[in-house]
């Protein structure tokens, strides 16, 4: 009977102990010890979290360093293709300047060979004048005896005498 | 989980079952003999601190002795070797008629068997309790004794309390100088656990926004069960009382979860007591059937918290000193019979301990668990459907 019969001596001291030891153990070791717990579960939630992002970013800098180099690259091709079109324009250009200042040249020289076509032109004439009224004064001293004569064969000679 | 636990009771009832028929027929050798010499002690210190019961007559009562082992006592026999009794005398404090008196139980210890008119009865209804020395005459009116001396089982209560807080404390410090470092130690021991306690027990029954206000309890319960069912395995001194086992601790323990329960029980929880959802209205109108089911449920809860444990520990310890009380019957029967006795007994008693071991976790896992789902119960949010 005595083991089924709760004593109240017992009681009173078990309560009493118990109380005690949640309310020690609560506040000396249960709450450090959760709370230790909870943080150190949460500091590695978050190391976990902070390599995956690390990750994530180092892939993303990866892929943009890709990208960036590839950009280079394009505008490297870019900017050679311009200057290979800018140098060939050049030459373009500068060959057709040529060709043009080679066409002036020409035409300049044409033109002053022509000038000096004429001058020798009109100088040879003076010339052949000039010979021509010295030859007709010999051949008129001596022929125009007559001035009928004379007068005819100058007509003559003026006939004759055409520049083409 | 289940299936250990209805293995457990089968084998224990088999073993109870095993264990009465083996007692009866040594009651009958025994007092057919009538001359009891104990066998020689070839087994354990348990053995040795055993034989100190129940030997009055010079006759082994293994009843007799069991009982005295598994209930409370004012002193805390240790070893007896020959004449000489190792016994820790324990502090009596009395309130009577207003006064409190105390004193050693050593002073019992005389002729008369009684001290300051107070004595310790030894037979009959009163059996280990301590009552005035006039108590049979029965005075009308006169005061009673209310005992709250520090007995065994008080004393085993303070020295695990004692060792409990000795070790949290120190695992609570190595926790702070380890911060943010691996455990160490005891730490590293106990951090799985607790762990344990709260993530499947506490998180799982009563829900991850309100466990946090019930885990001191629940890890304090925890613990002090599976400390004191570890210690009451302990055959010497610090161990070897049945706290666990005695009806008055499991009680306080139920208790605290009951009152606890009580004090959290919210509108959805009372709602579904007096009025429970689901239920055709006859089971509740004329005669409110349901709500006494339920109300009864309240203090059925608790009451089976308390009887389980302590049915479970004391079952335990009562087959293990079935076992030791074997050697000593076939003993008095026959000296090399209870020495042949002896293996098979030892055998026995290394299965049971084994057993205890694994019944001292589950138990206090047990009582932890259905605490927590109680209080689960009690706090649960209404589901909005």
């Amino acid at each position: 009977m005595e083991l089924i019969t709760p004593g109240l001596g017992l009681i009173f001291w078990m309560t009493l102990a118990f109380l005690l030891l949640v309310y020690i153990l609560g506040k000396f070791a249960w709450k450090p010890i959760l709370q230790m717990l909870k943080e150190r579960e949460t500091s590695i939630h978050e190391a976990l979290n902070a390599a995956n992002q690390a990750r994530d970013e180092m892939k993303l800098l990866q892929f943009s360093n890709e990208k960036l180099l590839q950009d280079a690259k394009n505008e490297r091709d870019a900017l050679l293709n311009e200057a290979r079109k800018i140098r060939e324009k050049m030459i373009e250009d500068a060959r057709i300047k040529a060709g043009e200042e080679a066409a002036r040249i020409v035409e300049a020289a044409r033109a002053s060979i022509q000038n000096e076509k004429m001058a020798a032109m009109t100088e040879l004439k003076n010339q052949i004048a000039e010979s021509s009224l010295t030859l007709a004064k010999f051949i008129l001293k001596r022929e125009l005896a007559d001035p009928k004569r004379q007068e005819e064969y100058v007509q003559e000679l003026i006939k004759e005498i055409k520049f083409n | 989980m289940t299936t250990i636990k209805i293995n457990n009771h089968f084998l224990r009832r088999v073993f109870f079952c095993a264990l009465l028929s083996f007692m009866m027929i040594g009651r009958i050798f025994a007092s057919a003999q009538n001359q009891a010499e104990t066998a020689p002690s070839t087994d354990s210190a348990m053995a040795h601190s055993e034989k100190s019961g129940g030997r009055e007559e010079g006759k082994f009562n293994a009843g007799e002795m069991i009982m005295e082992h598994v209930v409370d006592n004012h002193e805390w026999h240790v070893a007896e070797i020959g004449t000489f009794k190792l016994t820790i005398p324990l502090p009596i404090i009395l309130l009577y008629d207003g006064k409190l008196i105390s004193f050693c139980s050593s002073r019992f210890h005389n002729e008369s068997g009684s001290y300051l008119g107070f004595k310790l009865e030894k037979e009959g209804q009163h059996k280990g309790k301590i009552i005035r020395e006039n108590e049979h005459e029965n005075i009308a009116g006169a005061p009673k004794v209310y005992d709250f001396s520090i007995t065994k089982t008080v004393l085993a209560i303070l020295i695990s309390a004692f060792l409990l807080i000795l070790i949290f404390l120190s695992v609570a410090r190595s926790y702070k100088r380890n911060e943010g470092k691996a455990p160490s130690g005891m730490q590293s021991l106990l951090e799985p656990i607790i762990i344990f306690i709260r993530d499947d027990i506490a998180k799982s029954s009563i829900g991850e926004k309100r466990y946090e206000k019930f885990m001191p309890f629940l890890l304090t319960t925890f613990f002090f069960i599976f400390f004191n069912n570890l210690f009451g395995l302990i055959p010497f001194f610090p161990g070897g009382a049945n706290v666990t086992g005695n009806i008055a601790v499991t009680m306080v323990l139920a208790v605290f979860t009951f009152i606890i329960t009580t004090i959290n029980g919210n509108k959805h929880y009372w709602i579904d007591i007096i009025n429970t959802p689901g239920v055709p209205w006859w089971l509740k109108f004329p005669i409110p059937l349901m709500p006494v089911v339920e109300i009864i449920g309240i203090i059925t809860k608790p009451f089976v918290l308390m009887v389980r444990l302590f049915a479970n520990i004391t079952a335990g310890h009562i087959i293990v000193l079935g076992f030791v009380s074997l050697i000593f019957i076939f003993g008095s029967i026959n000296l090399p019979l209870g020495l042949g006795v002896s293996v098979v007994s030892v055998a026995f008693m290394l299965f049971m301990n084994i057993l205890e071991l694994l019944v001292a976790l589950i138990q206090a896992y047990v009582f932890t668990l259905l605490s927590a789902l109680y209080f689960g119960l009690a706090t649960v949010e209404p589901e909005h459907h």
